[in-house]
Protein backbone atom coordinates (compact mmCIF):
# COMPACT_ATOMS: atom_id res chain seq x y z
CA UNK A 1 0.00 0.00 0.00
CA UNK A 2 2.97 2.09 0.82
CA UNK A 3 4.84 1.42 -2.46
CA UNK A 4 5.38 4.90 -4.64
CA UNK A 5 4.98 4.36 -7.64
CA UNK A 6 4.53 7.67 -10.31
CA UNK A 7 0.49 6.63 -12.36
CA UNK A 8 0.15 10.44 -13.60
CA UNK A 9 -1.11 9.02 -17.10
CA UNK A 10 -2.73 5.93 -17.55
CA UNK A 11 -3.90 6.09 -21.20
CA UNK A 12 -6.63 3.74 -22.47
CA UNK A 13 -6.04 1.83 -25.69
CA UNK A 14 -8.96 -0.16 -27.58
CA UNK A 15 -8.03 -4.05 -27.05
CA UNK A 16 -9.25 -4.80 -30.67
CA UNK A 17 -6.59 -2.83 -32.77
CA UNK A 18 -3.51 -4.22 -32.99
CA UNK A 19 -1.93 -1.10 -35.19
CA UNK A 20 -2.60 0.68 -31.48
CA UNK A 21 -1.76 -2.63 -29.49
CA UNK A 22 1.38 -2.55 -31.58
CA UNK A 23 2.48 1.05 -30.41
CA UNK A 24 2.41 0.47 -26.29
CA UNK A 25 5.95 0.55 -26.17
CA UNK A 26 6.81 3.53 -27.43
CA UNK A 27 4.08 5.80 -25.74
CA UNK A 28 5.78 7.74 -22.51
CA UNK A 29 2.93 7.01 -20.23
CA UNK A 30 3.51 6.15 -17.29
CA UNK A 31 0.43 3.38 -17.81
CA UNK A 32 -1.67 1.82 -20.14
CA UNK A 33 -5.18 0.28 -19.81
CA UNK A 34 -6.20 -1.92 -22.78
CA UNK A 35 -9.56 -1.48 -23.00
CA UNK A 36 -12.04 -4.73 -23.23
CA UNK A 37 -14.85 -2.85 -22.72
CA UNK A 38 -16.57 0.41 -23.62
CA UNK A 39 -13.85 0.45 -26.70
CA UNK A 40 -14.96 -3.11 -28.16
CA UNK A 41 -18.49 -3.78 -30.03
CA UNK A 42 -20.27 -6.43 -28.40
CA UNK A 43 -19.80 -8.84 -31.28
CA UNK A 44 -16.29 -8.77 -30.99
CA UNK A 45 -15.44 -9.26 -27.16
CA UNK A 46 -13.99 -12.67 -28.14
CA UNK A 47 -11.71 -11.40 -30.36
CA UNK A 48 -10.10 -8.78 -28.52
CA UNK A 49 -9.66 -10.77 -25.72
CA UNK A 50 -7.55 -13.07 -27.83
CA UNK A 51 -5.67 -10.10 -29.41
CA UNK A 52 -4.92 -9.31 -26.16
CA UNK A 53 -3.59 -12.18 -24.61
CA UNK A 54 -1.78 -12.64 -28.24
CA UNK A 55 -0.01 -9.43 -27.31
CA UNK A 56 0.99 -9.37 -23.78
CA UNK A 57 2.52 -12.94 -24.31
CA UNK A 58 4.67 -10.99 -27.24
CA UNK A 59 5.55 -8.16 -25.29
CA UNK A 60 8.01 -9.15 -22.80
CA UNK A 61 10.44 -6.49 -22.23
CA UNK A 62 7.89 -3.86 -20.50
CA UNK A 63 8.48 -0.98 -19.92
CA UNK A 64 5.14 0.14 -18.11
CA UNK A 65 2.30 -0.43 -15.92
CA UNK A 66 -0.11 -2.42 -18.36
CA UNK A 67 -3.48 -3.11 -16.74
CA UNK A 68 -6.64 -4.55 -18.71
CA UNK A 69 -9.95 -2.80 -18.23
CA UNK A 70 -12.19 -6.44 -18.68
CA UNK A 71 -15.97 -6.09 -19.04
CA UNK A 72 -18.22 -5.73 -15.39
CA UNK A 73 -17.99 -8.77 -13.61
CA UNK A 74 -22.57 -9.00 -13.95
CA UNK A 75 -22.24 -9.31 -18.18
CA UNK A 76 -21.53 -12.26 -19.94
CA UNK A 77 -18.09 -11.61 -20.88
CA UNK A 78 -16.13 -10.26 -17.62
CA UNK A 79 -15.17 -14.13 -16.45
CA UNK A 80 -14.06 -14.75 -19.88
CA UNK A 81 -12.08 -11.89 -19.80
CA UNK A 82 -10.13 -12.72 -16.89
CA UNK A 83 -9.70 -16.60 -18.10
CA UNK A 84 -8.22 -15.34 -21.00
CA UNK A 85 -6.49 -12.82 -20.53
CA UNK A 86 -4.74 -13.20 -17.05
CA UNK A 87 -2.27 -16.23 -18.21
CA UNK A 88 -1.10 -13.52 -20.34
CA UNK A 89 0.36 -11.59 -17.33
CA UNK A 90 -1.05 -8.30 -17.21
CA UNK A 91 -0.02 -6.16 -13.85
CA UNK A 92 -3.73 -5.29 -12.96
CA UNK A 93 -7.15 -5.05 -13.75
CA UNK A 94 -9.26 -2.14 -13.95
CA UNK A 95 -12.79 -2.86 -12.54
CA UNK A 96 -15.49 -1.13 -13.91
CA UNK A 97 -18.72 -0.15 -12.39
CA UNK A 98 -17.02 -1.01 -8.82
CA UNK A 99 -19.69 0.03 -7.39
CA UNK A 100 -19.83 -2.42 -4.21
CA UNK A 101 -16.98 -3.78 -1.80
CA UNK A 102 -18.76 -7.10 -2.55
CA UNK A 103 -18.20 -6.77 -5.87
CA UNK A 104 -14.41 -5.82 -5.69
CA UNK A 105 -14.20 -8.44 -3.49
CA UNK A 106 -15.85 -11.17 -6.27
CA UNK A 107 -12.84 -9.90 -8.41
CA UNK A 108 -10.02 -10.39 -6.01
CA UNK A 109 -11.47 -14.15 -4.99
CA UNK A 110 -11.48 -14.78 -8.72
CA UNK A 111 -8.19 -13.51 -8.81
CA UNK A 112 -6.66 -15.54 -5.90
CA UNK A 113 -8.14 -18.76 -8.11
CA UNK A 114 -6.45 -17.99 -11.19
CA UNK A 115 -3.19 -16.72 -9.46
CA UNK A 116 -3.27 -20.68 -7.51
CA UNK A 117 -4.38 -22.06 -10.56
CA UNK A 118 -1.32 -20.38 -12.75
CA UNK A 119 0.91 -21.25 -9.69
CA UNK A 120 1.46 -17.18 -9.20
CA UNK A 121 2.29 -15.37 -5.85
CA UNK A 122 -1.62 -14.77 -4.69
CA UNK A 123 -2.02 -10.59 -4.84
CA UNK A 124 0.38 -10.31 -7.93
CA UNK A 125 -2.19 -8.88 -9.99
CA UNK A 126 -3.86 -5.38 -8.88
CA UNK A 127 -7.12 -3.82 -9.21
CA UNK A 128 -7.81 -0.69 -10.06
CA UNK A 129 -11.92 -0.38 -9.21
CA UNK A 130 -13.56 2.68 -11.37
CA UNK A 131 -16.05 4.57 -9.35
CA UNK A 132 -18.60 5.92 -11.60
CA UNK A 133 -21.64 5.70 -10.60
CA UNK A 134 -23.93 8.13 -7.69
CA UNK A 135 -23.91 4.38 -6.09
CA UNK A 136 -20.29 4.20 -5.95
CA UNK A 137 -19.27 7.35 -5.01
CA UNK A 138 -21.71 6.87 -1.80
CA UNK A 139 -19.39 3.76 -1.25
CA UNK A 140 -16.39 4.97 -1.67
CA UNK A 141 -14.82 4.49 1.61
CA UNK A 142 -15.73 0.90 1.59
CA UNK A 143 -14.38 0.53 -1.79
CA UNK A 144 -11.13 1.61 -0.91
CA UNK A 145 -10.56 -0.75 2.12
CA UNK A 146 -11.89 -3.76 -0.27
CA UNK A 147 -9.26 -5.27 -1.01
CA UNK A 148 -5.02 -5.62 -0.38
CA UNK A 149 -4.49 -5.32 -4.26
CA UNK A 150 -6.18 -1.89 -5.06
CA UNK A 151 -3.53 0.54 -5.51
CA UNK A 152 -5.78 3.26 -5.97
CA UNK A 153 -9.33 4.33 -6.57
CA UNK A 154 -9.90 5.69 -10.43
CA UNK A 155 -12.97 8.32 -10.94
CA UNK A 156 -14.98 8.29 -13.94
CA UNK A 157 -17.03 10.93 -14.56
CA UNK A 158 -18.49 10.24 -18.04
CA UNK A 159 -20.57 7.20 -16.74
CA UNK A 160 -20.56 9.24 -13.59
CA UNK A 161 -22.89 11.90 -15.16
CA UNK A 162 -24.92 9.46 -16.95
CA UNK A 163 -25.93 7.65 -13.67
CA UNK A 164 -26.46 11.91 -12.25
CA UNK A 165 -28.62 11.91 -15.47
CA UNK A 166 -26.73 15.55 -15.92
CA UNK A 167 -24.01 16.73 -18.18
CA UNK A 168 -20.60 17.06 -18.03
CA UNK A 169 -19.30 20.41 -18.60
CA UNK A 170 -15.46 21.84 -19.09
CA UNK A 171 -15.66 23.64 -15.65
CA UNK A 172 -16.33 20.65 -13.89
CA UNK A 173 -18.50 22.05 -11.35
CA UNK A 174 -20.86 18.86 -11.26
CA UNK A 175 -18.37 16.35 -10.46
CA UNK A 176 -16.69 18.45 -7.48
CA UNK A 177 -18.25 16.50 -4.79
CA UNK A 178 -17.69 13.28 -6.51
CA UNK A 179 -14.53 13.77 -7.15
CA UNK A 180 -13.51 15.08 -3.54
CA UNK A 181 -15.24 12.03 -1.95
CA UNK A 182 -13.02 9.43 -4.54
CA UNK A 183 -10.10 11.64 -3.05
CA UNK A 184 -10.97 11.29 0.40
CA UNK A 185 -11.73 7.59 0.24
CA UNK A 186 -8.13 7.02 -1.38
CA UNK A 187 -5.92 9.39 0.61
CA UNK A 188 -7.93 7.86 3.97
CA UNK A 189 -6.62 4.14 2.81
CA UNK A 190 -3.48 5.19 1.78
CA UNK A 191 -3.75 4.70 -2.17
CA UNK A 192 -3.27 6.66 -5.20
CA UNK A 193 -6.17 8.45 -6.56
CA UNK A 194 -6.82 8.90 -10.19
CA UNK A 195 -9.16 11.28 -12.23
CA UNK A 196 -11.13 11.21 -14.98
CA UNK A 197 -10.51 11.24 -18.74
CA UNK A 198 -10.78 14.33 -20.99
CA UNK A 199 -12.70 13.40 -24.15
CA UNK A 200 -11.79 16.28 -26.25
CA UNK A 201 -8.22 15.48 -27.64
CA UNK A 202 -8.39 18.80 -29.37
CA UNK A 203 -8.62 21.12 -25.73
CA UNK A 204 -5.37 21.03 -24.74
CA UNK A 205 -5.81 24.68 -22.83
CA UNK A 206 -8.70 22.64 -21.31
CA UNK A 207 -6.96 19.14 -20.35
CA UNK A 208 -4.86 21.37 -18.76
CA UNK A 209 -6.90 23.25 -16.75
CA UNK A 210 -8.80 19.85 -15.62
CA UNK A 211 -5.67 18.16 -15.24
CA UNK A 212 -4.07 21.36 -12.93
CA UNK A 213 -7.73 21.25 -10.75
CA UNK A 214 -6.76 17.38 -10.44
CA UNK A 215 -3.56 17.97 -8.84
CA UNK A 216 -5.21 20.67 -6.52
CA UNK A 217 -7.34 18.83 -5.31
CA UNK A 218 -4.59 15.94 -4.59
CA UNK A 219 -5.15 13.40 -7.96
CA UNK A 220 -1.78 11.65 -8.43
CA UNK A 221 -2.27 11.16 -12.28
CA UNK A 222 -5.25 11.20 -14.62
CA UNK A 223 -6.83 8.68 -17.58
CA UNK A 224 -5.96 9.43 -20.79
CA UNK A 225 -7.91 8.90 -24.12
CA UNK A 226 -4.75 10.15 -26.77
CA UNK A 227 -1.10 9.23 -26.54
CA UNK A 228 -0.97 13.62 -27.92
CA UNK A 229 -2.38 14.14 -23.90
CA UNK A 230 0.67 12.23 -22.24
CA UNK A 231 2.79 15.41 -22.37
CA UNK A 232 0.32 18.28 -21.31
CA UNK A 233 -0.46 15.70 -18.12
CA UNK A 234 3.58 14.83 -17.49
CA UNK A 235 3.85 18.40 -17.62
CA UNK A 236 0.95 19.49 -14.92
CA UNK A 237 2.21 16.37 -12.47
CA UNK A 238 6.03 17.45 -12.50
CA UNK A 239 6.75 19.74 -9.62
CA UNK A 240 8.09 23.02 -10.50
CA UNK A 241 11.87 23.82 -9.97
CA UNK A 242 10.69 25.74 -6.83
CA UNK A 243 8.71 23.66 -5.62
CA UNK A 244 11.75 21.02 -5.25
CA UNK A 245 14.41 23.68 -4.29
CA UNK A 246 12.02 24.37 -1.37
CA UNK A 247 12.00 21.33 -0.49
CA UNK A 248 15.73 20.28 -0.70
CA UNK A 249 15.97 23.04 1.68
CA UNK A 250 13.28 22.06 3.99
CA UNK A 251 14.71 18.40 4.29
CA UNK A 252 17.99 20.22 5.24
CA UNK A 253 16.58 22.39 7.59
CA UNK A 254 14.48 19.59 8.98
CA UNK A 255 17.93 17.93 9.70
CA UNK A 256 19.78 21.19 11.42
CA UNK A 257 16.68 20.92 14.28
CA UNK A 258 17.32 17.70 14.56
CA UNK A 259 20.82 18.15 15.35
CA UNK A 260 19.34 20.75 17.64
CA UNK A 261 17.29 17.50 19.59
CA UNK A 262 14.31 19.70 18.23
CA UNK A 263 11.32 18.26 15.44
CA UNK A 264 10.55 22.35 14.27
CA UNK A 265 12.45 24.88 12.95
CA UNK A 266 12.19 28.00 10.82
CA UNK A 267 12.74 28.20 7.24
CA UNK A 268 12.73 31.52 5.55
CA UNK A 269 10.55 33.19 8.61
CA UNK A 270 7.91 29.89 7.93
CA UNK A 271 7.73 27.09 10.75
CA UNK A 272 9.23 23.63 9.17
CA UNK A 273 7.76 20.42 10.92
CA UNK A 274 6.39 17.05 10.45
CA UNK A 275 3.97 17.52 7.70
CA UNK A 276 6.17 20.33 6.04
CA UNK A 277 8.77 18.00 5.65
CA UNK A 278 6.01 14.46 4.20
CA UNK A 279 5.04 17.11 1.86
CA UNK A 280 8.78 17.74 0.85
CA UNK A 281 9.26 14.16 0.69
CA UNK A 282 6.42 13.88 -2.09
CA UNK A 283 7.41 16.57 -3.75
CA UNK A 284 11.49 14.97 -4.07
CA UNK A 285 9.99 11.38 -5.02
CA UNK A 286 8.13 12.92 -7.56
CA UNK A 287 10.90 15.04 -8.88
CA UNK A 288 13.35 11.90 -8.71
CA UNK A 289 10.76 10.33 -11.03
CA UNK A 290 11.27 13.18 -13.26
CA UNK A 291 14.49 12.92 -13.05
CA UNK A 292 14.88 16.61 -11.72
CA UNK A 293 17.10 15.63 -8.41
CA UNK A 294 19.54 12.42 -9.00
CA UNK A 295 18.52 10.92 -5.46
CA UNK A 296 16.03 8.84 -4.18
CA UNK A 297 15.07 10.72 -0.36
CA UNK A 298 15.37 7.95 1.98
CA UNK A 299 12.98 7.33 5.37
CA UNK A 300 15.18 8.35 7.57
CA UNK A 301 15.58 12.25 6.06
CA UNK A 302 11.85 12.27 6.18
CA UNK A 303 11.40 10.51 9.75
CA UNK A 304 14.68 10.65 11.59
CA UNK A 305 16.33 8.07 13.15
CA UNK A 306 14.71 6.48 15.72
CA UNK B 1 -10.55 -29.08 -33.84
CA UNK B 2 -13.39 -28.96 -36.56
CA UNK B 3 -14.25 -25.91 -39.26
CA UNK B 4 -18.34 -26.29 -38.49
CA UNK B 5 -19.42 -23.47 -39.97
CA UNK B 6 -18.68 -20.40 -42.48
CA UNK B 7 -17.02 -17.75 -39.83
CA UNK B 8 -14.89 -15.05 -40.05
CA UNK B 9 -12.35 -13.02 -37.55
CA UNK B 10 -10.44 -9.57 -37.74
CA UNK B 11 -10.41 -6.35 -39.42
CA UNK B 12 -9.07 -4.66 -42.62
CA UNK B 13 -7.56 -1.73 -40.81
CA UNK B 14 -3.97 -1.67 -41.29
CA UNK B 15 -1.46 -4.15 -39.02
CA UNK B 16 -4.47 -6.46 -39.31
CA UNK B 17 -6.24 -9.24 -41.02
CA UNK B 18 -9.37 -11.04 -42.36
CA UNK B 19 -9.50 -14.75 -41.59
CA UNK B 20 -12.23 -16.37 -43.14
CA UNK B 21 -13.37 -20.41 -42.57
CA UNK B 22 -15.52 -22.41 -44.55
CA UNK B 23 -16.34 -26.24 -44.17
CA UNK B 24 -14.70 -28.69 -46.64
CA UNK B 25 -13.51 -32.15 -47.42
CA UNK B 26 -9.77 -31.01 -47.81
CA UNK B 27 -7.61 -28.61 -46.27
CA UNK B 28 -6.68 -25.44 -48.60
CA UNK B 29 -5.21 -22.40 -47.19
CA UNK B 30 -4.89 -19.07 -49.44
CA UNK B 31 -3.35 -16.05 -48.51
CA UNK B 32 -3.85 -12.36 -49.75
CA UNK B 33 -1.67 -9.96 -48.51
CA UNK B 34 -0.27 -6.36 -48.79
CA UNK B 35 3.35 -7.62 -47.84
CA UNK B 36 3.00 -11.13 -49.74
CA UNK B 37 6.26 -10.93 -51.84
CA UNK B 38 8.07 -9.93 -48.54
CA UNK B 39 6.42 -12.18 -45.96
CA UNK B 40 3.87 -14.59 -47.74
CA UNK B 41 6.04 -17.50 -46.91
CA UNK B 42 6.13 -16.43 -42.92
CA UNK B 43 2.43 -15.55 -43.03
CA UNK B 44 2.08 -18.95 -44.54
CA UNK B 45 4.26 -21.19 -41.81
CA UNK B 46 2.49 -19.02 -38.89
CA UNK B 47 -0.96 -20.08 -40.41
CA UNK B 48 0.17 -23.98 -40.82
CA UNK B 49 1.23 -23.98 -37.35
CA UNK B 50 -1.66 -22.52 -35.63
CA UNK B 51 -3.72 -25.03 -37.36
CA UNK B 52 -1.38 -28.05 -36.80
CA UNK B 53 -1.82 -26.79 -33.01
CA UNK B 54 -5.04 -27.17 -33.31
CA UNK B 55 -5.51 -30.19 -34.90
CA UNK B 56 -7.33 -28.36 -38.21
CA UNK B 57 -7.39 -31.51 -40.99
CA UNK B 58 -9.89 -30.05 -43.22
CA UNK B 59 -11.74 -27.15 -44.36
CA UNK B 60 -11.22 -24.20 -46.05
CA UNK B 61 -8.97 -21.37 -44.57
CA UNK B 62 -8.59 -17.57 -46.61
CA UNK B 63 -6.17 -14.90 -44.85
CA UNK B 64 -5.99 -11.10 -46.01
CA UNK B 65 -3.39 -10.05 -44.66
CA UNK B 66 -3.20 -5.97 -44.05
CA UNK B 67 0.34 -6.38 -43.11
CA UNK B 68 -0.29 -7.70 -39.25
CA UNK B 69 2.43 -9.51 -36.84
CA UNK B 70 2.56 -12.46 -35.97
CA UNK B 71 0.88 -12.00 -32.77
CA UNK B 72 -1.88 -10.94 -34.18
CA UNK B 73 -2.33 -13.66 -37.31
CA UNK B 74 -2.08 -16.23 -34.11
CA UNK B 75 -5.06 -14.47 -32.58
CA UNK B 76 -7.20 -13.66 -35.47
CA UNK B 77 -6.99 -17.33 -36.50
CA UNK B 78 -7.62 -18.77 -33.28
CA UNK B 79 -10.45 -16.73 -32.73
CA UNK B 80 -11.98 -17.33 -36.09
CA UNK B 81 -11.36 -21.57 -35.33
CA UNK B 82 -13.37 -20.96 -31.94
CA UNK B 83 -16.22 -19.25 -33.93
CA UNK B 84 -15.94 -21.84 -36.67
CA UNK B 85 -16.13 -24.97 -33.94
CA UNK B 86 -18.79 -23.45 -31.45
CA UNK B 87 -22.17 -25.37 -31.70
Amino acid sequence: MGDFKLRRSLLYVPGNMPSMLQNIPIFNCDAVIIDLEDAVPMSEKDAARHLVKHFLMNYTERNKELLVRINPLDSKWGYEDLKVVLPALPDGIRLPKADTPEIVERLDTLLTEFEEELDLEIGRFRVLPSLESALAIINAVGIANSSQRIFALAFGAEDYTASMEIERTKGGEELFNARTRVLWAAKAAGIQAIDTIFADVNDMEGLKAETELAKRLGYTGKCLVNPRQIEVVHDVFAPKKEEVDYALQVIEAIQRARALGTGVISLKGKMVDAPVVKRAARVLRTAYAHGMVDTLIDEEAIHGAQ
Amino acid sequence: MKITRKVQAGTMQSSDLMVFLEPAEHLTVTIESTVLKQFGELIRAKVDEVLARHHVESGEVRITDRGALDYAIEARLETALLRAAEE
